[in-house]
């Protein structure tokens, strides 16, 4: 029952970005698409759910004084693996994450469940939570990045395939997929989130 | 990116990167600082100069770690492991370095100082170094500049932040949630400048 619960409470109790306000710079820059913010929710699930895997099980073989540097070269060994295999098989993908894929290695989210969690408990509570709060992340990447991209440019992405949502005469609001946009977006979706979980305005 | 630069080249790169590009407004990096460390302006002051300090540090090591290790041994797709190395292991240096040297300095940056390990400003500025091929000129430049629009929009946030407080705002966009669409505001005034450089 408790596994069940380090997994599902990143679906909503503390769902990344909005509940645990970490990982904001992947969160902002790649959701101009949908499956931006897919692919990259993706990428941060494997590295996360494999760093907290391996940091769990090394948990009473790493000193307690050196264990943020080997957390972190745990963390960066993963996204090393990411960034070769997407390169290999995803190389679109690859060139629209860019930089960001690198950057999985400083996103806090990891090195903060390593710490807050893999650090302190049983290995497969730590694969839990790491699926979990990764796939938290996925959906509300993915949420994000289908607002932004339905208002702001009009399609919808989906893998290799574009649609049309609004049909040919729809003038995209390209406030939406501007940096500005993205903040007002996340902002605004925090704001809704807090009156949907308190009930009231 | 390797014929000759003239000065004025320098001055186009050095607006881009503070006001066109700026590094938080418009390339999203270094956002969780950004939003964390925003509530009082002597907390964003500190920040604003040891990110300066530490990234201008960190985009040399890690240029010569790339150009003089990485790429003779052939060893570049390993850069994101040594990188975060590098600023790991100077960011503990310089905060040693100070505390030894300049106690005064270090009383005002020192708990931002271990912080700037997982600011992926730091990162990303030497990813961005290395993946446009400056020379080491254009990298200092480019990461001196770069943390400067840090420090100016990281200031200008919190002015406004803290008129913010005292205000009255709905209940449920209190805190983060008026923090991001203010950011996005400035983003907005931000990107009026886009114009200025080609």
């Amino acid at each position: 029952m408790s596994l069940w619960n380090d997994f599902s409470k990143g679906f909503w109790n503390d769902i990344p970005p909005f509940r645990l306000v970490l990982g904001l710079c992947p969160t902002l820059a790649v959701t101009t698409e949908a499956v931006g913010g897919l692919a990259m929710g993706l990428a941060t699930t494997f590295v996360l759910t494999c760093s907290n895997t391996l940091i769990s099980s090394l948990r009473k073989i790493i000193p307690r004084k050196v264990r943020l540097a080997s957390y972190i070269v745990v963390i960066a060994s993963f996204v090393v693996v990411v960034e070769l295999l997407m390169q290999a098989y995803f190389y679109r993908l690859f060139l629209f994450l860019g930089i960001f894929i690198n950057l999985i290695v400083v996103n806090c989210i990891i090195l903060g469940r390593a710490e807050a969690f893999a650090s302190k408990r049983p290995i497969l509570n730590s694969m839990a939570d790491g699926l979990g709060i990764g796939l938290g992340f996925t959906i509300s990447l993915t949420v994000l990045g289908t607002i932004r991209e339905i208002l702001g440019a009009g399609t919808l992405s989906l893998g290799f395939a574009k649609i049309s949502v609004f049909g040919p005469d729809f003038i995209p609001f390209s406030f939406m997929v501007r940096p500005p946009g993205a903040f007002v977006c996340l902002g605004l979706l925090l704001g809704l989130m807090n009156i949907i979980s308190r009930g009231r305005i | 990116m390797n014929e000759v630069w003239t000065f004025s080249d320098y001055m186009q790169m050095v607006i881009a990167a503070i006001l066109v590009n700026n590094i938080l407004l418009a390339r999203f990096l270094g956002n969780c600082p950004f939003l964390g460390v925003s509530r009082k302006m002597e907390t964003a002051t500190g920040m604003a100069m040891s990110v300066i300090f530490v990234m201008t540090l960190a985009g040399i090591f890690t240029w010569m770690v790339y150009h003089y290790l990485l790429v003779p041994f052939n060893l570049a797709y390993l850069r994101t492991i040594f990188f975060i190395l590098v600023i790991a292991a100077l960011v503990q240096l310089v905060e040693m370095f100070l505390q030894k040297s300049f106690p005064a300095l270090y009383q005002a940056l020192g708990i931002y100082l271990p912080l700037i390990t997982t600011n992926c400003a730091v990162l990303g500025v030497a990813v961005i170094n290395v993946d446009n091929e400056y020379n080491f000129l254009q990298m200092v430049v480019f990461s001196f500049a770069s943390a400067a629009g840090f420090g100016l929009a990281l200031i200008l946030f919190t002015g406004i932040r803290e008129q913010i407080e005292a205000s009255s705002i709905p209940d449920f966009m209190k805190g983060t949630a008026i923090g991001l669409l203010t950011a996005g505001l400035i983003s907005l005034a931000f990107f009026g400048f886009a114009g200025i450089v080609e």
